[in-house]
């Protein structure tokens, strides 16, 4: 019992130390960086249980600030390759098990 | 005009003809209707009736004219008027009971008037027709066209009229089929299609395609593991930085100094980097360039020196210079005491008519060739200081009686602390200042001296500094001996001072007049002693590096006289030729010391070696008009730098006859002379003391008592 109180526990701190926004990659420049993290923080938090709706509202926000073709993509575990505009690229974790890729191609 | 009456007259011929010509022609239509079996394709036509005229059928009752009788011409002329319009009309006039003859008459005749008998086939009528007739309405063309044949023949001839079906129902399939076609022909009778096209222009093709917006490739793994290394990378990062900044404050408290350095430091972004290296190759450059110079200032020994007996000689070696100090006369140079390759030269100018800018400049002897340091002052600078404890601190004085403290530490141009009108500033320039040790409190304070008669003590306080007088120099003696008629108290004018090195109390100070009084920081009115020294202003005074009672002082009479301060007259007069600029005693021995005279020569002497003359004399500038104005010995190395009034700094090599320490093995004599009373820690100065003893008991220049 002591072991999974101890578990739970560490899973607390983990969650609460790795609640913040962490970028692991962008090529944004830094006022649009801030907004596009904001952003994906806002919408994961929104729909916490539900990644479709929050990359759908990351998508469509996106669009309509910096034109159109954005793509999104959340969730726990996946891997990419994708050709994006330059300047148009942020790869962040979220929350301590999330990814959110945001990029635009046209 | 024939033609015209001919047409004419056969027109009135033909005229009664048309009358009948319509009943002739529905003769002719019955009569061909009878014969149609022979020449159908004749009847009906109208046409036929003109061309077959020509064959001149006569009518029966047709006059039988001769050829002369068909030749007569008979001339009309056609008027508009009615020749049977009757001409005298009257009408009675009931308003002026008379009849009047109308003026106007209607020439209008009618010769013919037929009603028109034809039916609009949409109209009220026609439709009332149809349904009299029984005729259906979904063909109402045909039955429009049957009405209008049969409203052009008489009721009479309908019976005719079924008899020639056939030949009407000839025209109208052609007439169905062209109406049928559902366009209404504006002019059914006569219109013609026209088509034409004008030229198309000739087209081109153009195309051009813009660049794609620049793309990249990215690629990642998302998955726990990594968000999970990531997050803990990230965490330790912030833990460092932390860590950091927690080290920081507590350094900070520990050292004020070094907290600003390391401020200094972590600020310093790319461009202060490379200023470093910049600083360091520019040094490199330098030292190739001046590699000879180096070479001589390190290791060159005067090899003739040896042979000259006792003569020394100076070697320049590197020649300060800067191009914005050229106009400029050196007014001040200092050693610093912590980096003894460094140096700071004071510009301004002596002349009273070319007062203008100063400059503070620092130099290395590592790089002679730009300083490492400026600073642009608006007034010329007169003196300056170098702190002997922080020499970051440099105190100078300007030619309109400002004092100063420049901060070498401190980023900016201007100076830390500045005395204002307010705070005590001199009025007139400040000849000399001079650095003192902390006060009670800790404040920095150093001393000036100033033509306007004042020698003032200044504290760095905070931010602003605070002043003392410390004494005014009256122009007599002492100040109470003014004389009652004077109200006004003259003031003499300060050019230099010195503390002594052990008494802090005491100090010189010379003036204008050639005075020197030596005085006490205690007694602010009053002066220990006088010496009537020079004729002429007294440039610099400088108490003895070892021993404590003599000192020094020049002027610009041509001489230099040594003192001791017990003694009103000085024990040592020498006369230079020019006028003395400044003198300085050697660092390294008692009984050396080195003056500059205005014709550019340094005169270095050695009491122990020769009483009456210098042991070198040597011109150091190129030009003759230049004068030499201030010269310092290097702390540590054996080589003095002068400046010049063109702004220039020479440095030169003492060779070893030069810089001769003195002897210390000499056995001292016990309690013989009064001047052994005095326990210097110094060597050299006991020795030197011991020359002048015996020097003064066996000249007998001044009575010593024993």
């Amino acid at each position: 019992m002591a072991e999974t109180g101890d578990g739970k526990k560490e899973e607390a701190d983990y969650k609460r130390l790795h609640s913040f926004p962490l970028i692991r990659h962008t090529d944004m420049p830094e006022e649009m960086r801030v907004e596009t993290m904001e952003l994906c923080v806002t919408a994961c938090e929104k729909f916490a249980t539900n990644n479709e709706s929050a990359a759908k509202m990351i998508k469509e926000t996106m669009d309509k600030k910096f034109g159109s073709s954005w793509h999104v993509v959340i969730g726990e575990g996946f891997g990419f390759e994708v050709t994006h505009e330059v300047k148009n690229l942020l790869y962040m974790f979220f929350g301590g098990s999330l990814a959110v890729c945001v990029w635009k191609c046209s | 005009m024939p033609v015209p009456q001919k047409t004419g007259a056969a027109k009135a011929k033909q005229g009664p003809n048309s009358l009948p010509k319509a009943t002739a022609s529905k003769g002719t239509k019955a009569a061909s209707k009878k014969k149609d079996d022979e020449d159908g394709a004749d009847l009906g036509e109208g046409g036929e009736d003109w061309t077959q005229g020509k064959t001149l059928v006569k009518p029966p009752d047709q006059l039988d004219l001769t050829e002369a009788e068909l030749k007569e011409e008979f001339t009309r002329i056609l008027t508009a008027n009615n020749p049977h319009a009757p001409q005298n009309i009257v009408r009675y006039s009931f308003k002026e009971r008379s009849y009047k003859a109308v003026s106007s008459v209607d020439q209008l005749a009618v010769h013919f008037v037929l009603d028109g008998n034809l039916l609009h086939r949409d109209s009220d009528e026609a439709r009332r027709q149809r349904a009299k007739q029984g005729l259906p309405e979904e063909n109402p063309m045909d039955a429009a066209v049957e009405t209008d044949e049969e409203k052009t023949e008489t009721p009479a001839a309908e019976a005719e009229e079924e008899a020639g079906e056939e030949g009407g129902a000839e025209e109208r399939p052609d007439s169905v089929e062209v109406k049928g076609g559902g366009q209404k022909a504006a002019n059914q009778f006569n219109f013609s299609e026209r088509a034409s096209q004008t030229l198309n222009n000739p087209l081109r093709e153009r195309e051009c395609q813009t660049e794609p917006p620049p793309c990249a490739n990215f690629s990642a793994t998302a998955n726990q593991w990594e968000i999970y290394d990531a997050y803990l990378e990230e965490l330790h990062k912030q833990e460092k930085i932390k860590e950091k900044q927690k080290a920081l404050p507590t350094k900070k408290d520990e050292d004020k100094g070094k907290k600003k350095m390391m401020m200094v430091e972590m600020q310093s972004d790319d461009i202060s980097k490379v200023s470093k290296a910049a600083k360091i190759v520019e040094r490199m450059v330098n030292q190739n360039t001046f590699d000879d110079i180096a070479q001589d200032f390190k290791y060159f020994e005067d090899a003739s020196d040896e042979f000259r007996d006792q003569e020394g000689t100076l070697l320049p070696l590197w020649k300060f210079q800067y191009d914005k100090a050229k106009r400029l006369a050196v007014t001040a140079l200092c050693w610093n005491e912590n980096n003894r390759d460094l140096f700071a030269v004071g510009l301004g100018s002596y002349d009273f008519t070319k007062q203008g800018r100063g400059m503070l400049l620092f130099y290395s002897l590592k790089n002679p060739t730009y300083p490492e340091c400026t600073y642009h002052t608006t007034t010329g600078l007169m003196c300056l200081d170098i702190h002997p404890k922080l020499p970051h601190l440099v105190a100078v004085g300007f030619y309109d009686g400002c004092v100063g403290v420049y901060s070498l530490k401190e980023e900016g141009t201007q100076p830390i602390y500045k005395s204002t009108a307010k705070s005590g500033k001199h009025t007139d320039p400040v000849w000399q200042v001079r650095w003192q040790g902390d006060d009670m409190d800790h404040n920095h304070n150093f001393f000036s001296v100033s033509s306007d008669g004042r020698v003032v003590s200044w504290t760095l306080v905070k931010n602003e500094l605070v002043y003392t007088d410390i004494i005014k120099l009256s122009l007599e003696g002492s100040p109470s001996d003014g004389t009652e008629g004077m109200q006004l108290p003259t003031m003499a004018c300060g050019t230099s001072f010195d503390f002594h090195k052990q008494i802090d109390y005491l100090f010189l100070v010379g003036t204008e007049e050639g005075k020197i009084h030596k005085c006490s920081k205690a007694y602010s009115s009053q002066f220990l002693q006088t010496y009537d020294a020079h004729n002429m202003a007294v440039d610099a005074v400088k108490w003895n590096h070892f021993h404590p009672k003599v000192f020094i002082s020049c002027s610009s009479d041509w001489t230099v006289k040594i003192w001791d301060h017990t003694i009103d007259t000085p024990m040592f007069t020498f006369d230079l030729n020019s006028a003395v600029g400044d003198v300085a005693w050697s660092p390294y021995s008692s009984t050396v010391f080195a003056a500059v005279t205005s014709d550019g020569r340094v005169h270095v002497f050695d009491l122990s070696i020769n009483k009456y003359e210098a042991i070198c004399q040597q011109p150091v500038v190129a030009k003759k008009k230049t004068k030499l104005t201030h010269i310092q010995f290097n702390p540590e190395h054996p080589i003095v730098i002068v400046g010049d009034d063109r702004g220039y700094v020479n440095s030169l090599k003492l060779s070893p006859n030069l810089r001769k320490k003195p002897k210390v093995s000499r056995p001292r004599p016990k309690g013989t002379h009064n001047g052994s009373a005095v326990h210097s820690p110094f060597g050299p100065s006991m020795i030197f003391l011991f020359f002048f003893i015996s020097f003064f008991c066996r000249h007998s220049y001044i009575p010593i008592i024993t």
